[in-house]
């Protein structure tokens, strides 16, 4: 029997019983559209955690840790120095193989204000230029900090784009864009010179969103303007990085005693040292030299550890693994669900057709014949099932896409659908064996005779 | 040698432990061109007999050749492959299926013979306009009266050119006049050379085919004169429109 007229017969019989066939496909729609909706948001998540690593500093950033000192140096514990600056300057001297040392001191409690405005960044950091290649920050405005304004402790400071937007206004709201360069902002009431501002930090669809923004006309919004949707900001870690303000380390530390003070003696422990070495290949052999370094301004003492990003990258792995594991089981659930539905309904089917099957089976057709009809029958509900679940999974897309943040969007990719189909044809066919073998069996005596 | 060569065939039934046997020892020769009634009282063993003379069913005992081939030992699907190439069947209940409209039920068949669209179609007209019934060739079989619906199974089962056509009671759901019509139609194909089994209770319509074999409790009973000059030898055409005693 040629197989495009069974497929047809098959369409036909489905067709024959819309509701009941839709109902029976609900299953592989919602398993369909579940798989290729988990896959989207993984994606999008994916995606996501991606940007935010380039936007704290790429995969090279390799940050040297406070760890607890190890069991058998417990009693040293008291003497365990921290991170200073005798560090940086040892490794910036005796370990060749790092590229850039960028220490911080951060200045905590911070708050901004100019006026009557106020802002809180999110890190204030005592730094060195070194900086600015450790996280990948691009200078749009002014200039960095010189060696003078370290030298001086000078009040100065190099801010982000989001700092500009809450004390100044921003391009959206100004209408133009306003490079604060020179003016003076408080710092916990210290006045601070801008010498410059970075650009601006946005992932890919933020960027497109905001350049189709400026080409519309803004629409009038009834009411009081209002975000859609919950944490619709973009991502987090472009957020945080345009939140940033700089000063040099040195004022950080003769004007804020950043670190704070251990009874009475300022401490100058720095809350951040950050590596990166000259050769991602060397990465290993170069992190051995700079613990050597470490371990001799340390004592001995090892109260430090290194954190790559390839620690970063298996976490966000292993999330993004974990995520998928859980909706590839919703999947399969309801998929499985969908292949019970379709086996019922085949089943039910065959038994109002065995007259018809035995009237086949008179005029010549064989148990095979049979088999195959029901067996595809069985696999275009699947493959309609699975075309509906594709095309909610669309809808499904678009909701989602409306409620999360614009950095995190769902994508949908092509390997999800092809897997989603694959599935739904497979279990088609599971589904179909069993009702297909019965129907193939009967025998066509007692086919013709059943009433 | 004969078109059916039934030897000593019977078909037995185990029901709750009792043995009941539905055809008993019967031989039976149908030759090519032959025009037959198998007839007998209702549960006599006619159907039985048909359908294993129709290979849709197996024999429990005996053995059968059919054009040549021997087929009580064969698989269910070299019985389809006979089923479809040598038989046609006739039933009481027309058995079209509802879904499909004229010429989709007589292209069936050939469907499973893996004839083309094409010829398929040719084929199926050719079948549908031997019975007249041409200009319902769209319809559905619920939109046709019962001759009409009989008359398509008459071209479905002529339309793979079988060697022999089975027809089970095939007036029993017709009134009178139209089942006429149908018997004059199997008339006339057997006048064109075609092998044709009818399976009745009915004397009279018993009485239209030149050859005649009564069955009795699964036997073919003897007793009766004119099934024995059946046996005998082909009757005169002469013999065609006399009334039969009834057996
Ligand atoms: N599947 C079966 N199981 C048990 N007995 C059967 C079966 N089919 C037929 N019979 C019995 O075989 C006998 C002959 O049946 P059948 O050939 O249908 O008679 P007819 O067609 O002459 O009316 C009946 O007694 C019937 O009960
Ligand atoms: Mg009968």
């Amino acid at each position: 029997m040629p197989l495009l007229n069974t497929i047809l017969v098959g369409f036909k019989e489905v067709w024959t019983h819309k509701f009941r066939s839709v109902l029976t496909m609900l299953g592989i729609i919602l398993g369909v559209a579940s798989l290729v909706g988990m896959a989207a948001i993984i994606k999008g998540m994916e995606n996501g955690m991606k940007e935010a690593m380039i936007a704290m500093g790429g995969a090279d950033k390799v940050l040297l840790e406070q760890q607890e000192v190890p069991v058998d140096q417990e009693h040293l514990a008291d003497q365990a120095p921290g991170r200073t600056m005798l560090d940086v300057q040892a490794l910036k001297q005796a370990a060749p193989m790092l590229r850039v040392v960028s220490p911080e001191m951060a200045v905590n409690n911070v708050l901004l204000t100019r006026a009557d405005k106020t802002c809180m960044p999110s890190e204030c950091v005592g730094v060195w230029s070194a900086v600015v290649e450790m996280n990948l920050h691009t200078l749009e405005h002014g200039r960095f900090f010189t060696e003078l304004d370290e030298e001086h402790a000078n009040p100065v400071c190099v801010i982000g784009t989001a700092i500009r937007d809450e004390l100044f206004g921003s391009p959206e709201q100004v209408g133009q864009e306003i490079v604060p360069i020179g003016e003076v902002i408080q710092i916990n009431s210290q006045p601070f010179t801008i010498v410059g501002m970075f650009a601006r930090y946005e992932g890919e669809r933020e960027k497109k969103e905001r350049e189709l923004a400026k080409t519309k006309p803004a629409e009038e919004v009834a009411g009081p303007s209002r975000q859609r949707g919950w944490g619709r900001r973009g991502n987090w870690a472009f957020q945080r990085k345009n939140l940033t303000i700089y000063m040099p380390l040195n004022t950080a530390w003769v004007r804020f005693r950043a670190a704070g003070d251990k009874d009475g003696i300022p401490d100058p422990r720095l809350s951040d040292i950050d590596l990166k070495v000259g050769d991602m290949s060397e990465l290993e052999p170069a992190l051995q030299q700079a613990r050597n370094v470490l371990m001799l301004t340390h004592r001995g003492i090892e109260d430090f550890g290194f954190r790559t990003q390839e620690n970063q990258l298996e976490s966000i792995n292993t999330q993004i693994r974990n995520a998928r594991m859980s909706g590839g089981v919703i999947a399969a659930i309801s998929l499985l669900v969908g292949g019970i539905g379709i086996m019922n309904i085949m089943l039910a089917s065959i038994n109002e057709r065995i007259r018809e099957i035995g009237i086949c089976k008179a005029v010549g057709a064989t148990g095979l014949a049979v088999f195959i009809q029901v067996l595809i029958e069985s696999v275009v509900i699947a493959m309609l099932g699975a075309a509906m679940g594709v095309m909610a999974s669309y809808g499904f897309v678009r909701v989602l896409e409306l409620v999360s943040p614009t950095a995190n969007a769902p994508v949908i990719t092509t390997g999800a659908l092809l897997i989603a189909v694959a599935f739904s044809i497979g279990v088609g066919v599971v589904a179909g064996l069993f009702p297909a073998f019965k129907a193939a069996r009967l025998h066509p005596i007692q086919a013709l005779r059943y009433e | 040698m004969a078109l059916v060569e039934l030897r000593n065939v019977s078909k037995i039934y185990q029901l709750g432990g009792e043995e009941i046997r539905a055809l008993d020892d019967v031989s039976l020769d149908i030759d090519s061109g032959e025009f037959i009634s198998i007839i007998g009282p209702s549960g006599s063993g006619k159907s039985t007999l048909m359908h294993i003379l129709g290979c849709l069913d197996s024999p429990s005992k005996g053995t059968i050749q059919l054009d040549g081939v021997m087929i009580q030992n064969a698989s269910a699907r070299e019985l389809a492959a006979m089923r479809n190439r040598k038989i046609g069947f006739v039933f009481q209940f027309f058995n079209l299926l509802p879904k499909l409209n004229v010429t989709q039920n007589v292209e069936l068949p050939m469907i499973y013979s893996g004839i083309n669209g094409k010829e398929r179609r040719k084929r199926a007209l050719a079948a549908l306009e031997a019975v007249d019934l041409v200009n319902r060739a769209k319809h559905r079989p619920s939109q046709l009266s019962g001759g009409q619906q009989q008359r398509v199974a008459i071209a479905r089962a002529l339309v793979n050119d079988p060697r022999i056509i089975f027809a089970d009671e095939p007036t029993g759901n017709l009134d009178s006049h139209t089942g006429d019509a149908i018997l004059s139609l199997f008339r006339r194909l057997s006048q064109e050379g075609r092998t044709i089994v009818l399976v009745t209770h009915d004397p009279e319509i018993a009485a239209v085919t030149p050859r005649r074999i009564e069955i009795r409790d699964g036997k073919i009973a003897t007793k009766v004169d004119l099934t024995l000059a059946g046996l005998a030898g082909r009757q005169t055409a002469a013999n065609l429109s006399q009334p039969s005693p009834s057996a």
